[in-house]
């Protein structure tokens, strides 16, 4: 078959290349430029879209033999990715960019314009793995939950699914990928990895949220609404964070304070005790399905309404963060929500994260945080 | 086989060229050495030299070889103002231009505005990309202006310049003018003299010479400060040791190119012509851009609405045709093309450019295949479009 793969210059989409074309297809490459700073170097490890990412990529297709093009998604980019952001920032949320990355460019923009142009598969250099279940493809947890991407893949539909093709997915380790390009004369083998946001280069999200929202001061109050501190911007916070509060004076119980809540309208944060944030329900409304949903799946009873899609309630496990483990819960679709009940508290999650749904290795489904309950008070904490 | 259609972009080098760069690659000696075996190389390099000036109709002291087009570009704009400012005193240098000049004048003249202190005054061009002599004239008269430079030929939409007109303007104002002529030599008669122009930059590889070689036409009356120095050489205008075998490939391939101009210019754009008429028919929705009563032989530059230039380029270059989008990549990342930008062509409509640069090696057969698969690469690209979009 014919693949196309989305090479940002890292050592781990080169060997799916390479594995691409080891398992006899026609294989084309293609950079994304996704950032409208031409020129620009790379800094440390962050980044993949400078211009040296470009060139590493070429060189690795140079070294495949396989033609390579750069394409420009520098407009949906910051359309759907930047923009995403920085209103979700506004709004008080915390968003994953990677995940909306994944979603509207690399499997969405990129994987419609390559089957357009005759191509049957987009593949990338994620640890995720697609298999065919009864129902359809199904996507897994790597093999090894270390480097797991699975989570950053959650937004995948069961259309997408069927065009998505990871190479790596059976690799025990990274080091392992890293081997094999040293293997393969790949000159990104020892490449570091990127991290952090690529299009914040210096890494500074709050300097580079400021500049683009404005900063204005505001008051930090505590959980009975007391003022303890002020803040340069609602904006620059999430919850569950703990550094960076600069609160002027101690809890009356001397432990750590971390936020609670942001308020952008009123340009309050909110901070308490680490007790507080937990909570014991999450729940949202932007929701998809990779693959079959949980009724056709055998999950879960079917009770859709005139809401839409709904179904009972079923065993499963979710994740709210790319890093963070897996916790038991229970998942239900009603009222047009995707709501998950954890069975043990759950601390720091914040509204605007993806909450990741697992049976098993297998990714269920997902959606956007819009409200969660906390563990405490049974009054429901709704965030805006 | 593939047929390849970005002669503007590099065009390949006929085994008569290489047959007497590699000969001339064999031979030993530094043409600024005293020995014999330096003297055999300056030999060579000066003999090339005189070829090369009497293709182009200057004086052989006048050619200047540099390591490029580039080269030649950046020596006669910064070169000039840097002789202006240590000559003019205080006085601060002015640059007039067009908009739609090569990335290499674009560049250097905004690194002058902005670390020279040069005062840069950009000319509109018109629809066709062709320079608007009335603002020009205006430019000129409300001088001191130090330096004009202007492409010949667009090298993106082929559209000559008027430069006997732009230089008989600057003359009257006492004016010196470098002219680009790296798009339009080998296609258009390019005669230094009657051009009457004062600096003239060429590039060997785009007339099927050696990449890594080109040359600086300059008069003796024009002042380029030297940037690279070592002994002085060339008119003090650039030093460094002499590619003698550069020169010798560059000035055979020039010899060649201008033979096939002088007689084969119709048959060339008889091709072109048929391309133009061939895409227009088959996607009568494509727009051509440029002069057509001033043009290069070998261009045609298009404009496809609802399509994207670097996916109607992967569709060709698929089937073997290489084709560009018109301006070179910025790291690889396809800008609107600033010069469709300056005719008016909306940023939008301007992502969906192609052009093709055809030479003297064509073969009708060739044009007919690009053709036929225009169509289902048009749509291909407009479905990919609607997809991605």
């Amino acid at each position: 078959m014919k693949v196309l793969v989305a090479m940002s210059g890292g050592v781990d989409s080169a060997v799916a290349a390479a594995r691409a074309q080891d398992a006899g297809h026609e294989v084309v490459g293609v950079h994304l430029a996704l950032s409208r700073m031409p020129g620009v170097l790379r800094t440390g490890s962050r980044g993949c879209c400078t211009v040296e990412d470009s060139f590493d990529a070429r060189r690795v297709a140079d070294a495949l033999g396989i033609p390579f093009y750069v394409w420009d998604f520098s407009q949906r980019f910051a359309a759907e990715v930047v923009e995403d952001f920085i209103s979700e920032y506004s709004e008080g949320r915390t968003p994953n960019p990677c995940l909306r990355c994944n979603q509207h460019i690399k499997f969405q923009a990129v994987l419609e314009r390559g089957l357009a142009l005759g191509f049957d598969k987009v593949a990338t250099g994620h640890y995720a793995s697609v298999v065919e279940g009864p129902h359809g493809k199904e996507l897994h947890r790597a093999a090894t939950w270390a480097k797991d991407q699975s989570y950053v893949l959650g937004v995948l539909t069961a259309a997408q699914l069927e065009h998505c093709y990871f190479p790596l997915a059976d690799t025990p380790s990274k080091e392992m990928v890293r081997e094999e390009a040293r293997a393969r004369g790949f000159l990104v083998a020892s490449k570091p990895d990127s991290h952090d946001i690529c299009f914040i280069p210096d890494g500074d999200t709050r300097g580079w949220l400021a500049e683009r929202v404005g900063v204005s001061t505001g008051p930090v109050l505590d959980e009975k609404g007391d003022v303890v501190g002020s803040h340069q911007g609602a904006h620059a916070f999430t919850v569950g964070q703990r550094k960076g509060l600069q609160l002027g004076f101690p809890a009356a119980d001397g432990k750590p304070r971390y936020v609670l809540e942001v308020r952008p309208k009123t340009n309050e944060v909110v901070v308490g005790p680490k007790e507080m944030l937990a909570v014991s329900e999450l729940a949202g409304s932007t929701m998809s399905f990779a693959g079959a949903d949980p009724v056709v799946s055998g999950l879960a009873e079917d009770c859709s309404d005139e809401a839409g899609f709904g179904c009972s309630e079923f065993e499963c496990q979710v994740q709210v963060r790319a890093h963070a483990d897996p916790v038991d819960a229970r998942a239900r679709v009603s009222g047009g929500e995707l709501i998950i009940t954890v069975d043990q508290p759950l601390l720091g999650v914040a509204p605007g994260q993806s909450a990741v749904v697992y049976v098993g290795t297998r990714v269920v489904g997902q959606c956007t945080i819009d409200r969660t309950v906390s563990a405490l008070a049974p009054a429901m904490r709704a965030h805006a | 086989m593939s047929i390849y259609l970005d002669h503007q972009a590099t065009s390949p080098m006929p085994p008569e060229v290489l047959e007497d760069y590699t000969d001339a690659l064999a031979i030993v000696g530094n043409p600024s050495s005293i020995h014999r075996a330096g003297q055999a190389a300056r030999s060579m390099l000066e003999n090339a030299r005189e070829r090369i000036a009497a293709v182009i109709d200057c004086e052989p002291i006048e050619v200047v070889f540099t390591s490029g087009g580039t080269e030649a570009i950046n020596t006669a704009l910064k070169g000039a103002v840097w002789a202006a400012r240590a000559s003019q005193g205080g006085l601060r240098p002015v640059i007039v231009s067009t908009a739609a000049e090569h990335h290499a004048t674009l560049d250097a003249v905004t690194w002058l505005q902005h670390n020279a202190d040069t005062e840069i005054h950009f000319v509109p061009v018109d629809a066709l990309g062709v320079c608007d002599t009335v603002e020009y004239s205006k430019a000129l008269e409300a001088g001191p202006v130090t330096l004009v430079t202007t492409l010949l030929a667009n090298n993106e939409v082929g559209s000559l310049q008027p430069v006997t007109l732009m230089s008989a303007l600057a003359r009257d104002h006492n004016v010196a003018v470098h002219v680009d002529a790296i798009a339009a030599l080998g296609y258009v008669p390019v005669s230094f003299h009657a051009l009457g122009v004062q600096a003239m930059s060429l590039s060997a590889h785009k007339v099927g010479g050696p990449v890594g070689v080109g040359a600086l036409i300059l008069s003796r009356h024009y002042q380029a400060m030297e940037a690279l120095h070592h002994g002085g050489d060339q008119q003090r205008s650039r030093s460094g040791t002499l590619d003698a075998a550069g020169a010798v490939a560059f000035a055979t391939a020039l010899e060649l190119r201008e033979n096939s101009r002088a007689h084969r210019f119709t048959e060339l754009e008889s091709l072109r012509n048929r391309l133009r008429e061939g895409l227009s028919a088959a996607v009568p929705e494509i727009i051509t851009r440029g002069s057509w009563d001033s043009r290069l032989p070998g261009n045609l530059h298009i404009t496809v609405p609802g399509c994207e230039g670097d996916v109607l380029l992967y569709l060709l270059d698929e089937r073997g045709i290489h084709v560009s989008t018109g301006s070179a990549c910025q790291a690889g990342v396809p800008e609107p093309s600033h010069v469709l930008v300056a005719m008016g062509v909306d940023p939008s409509e301007a992502r969906g450019a192609l052009r093709f640069s055809l030479s003297y090696s064509h073969t009708a057969a060739d044009i007919e295949r690009v053709i036929s698969v225009f169509p289902e690469v048009v749509d291909h690209a407009r479905r990919a479009g609607l997809a991605a979009g």
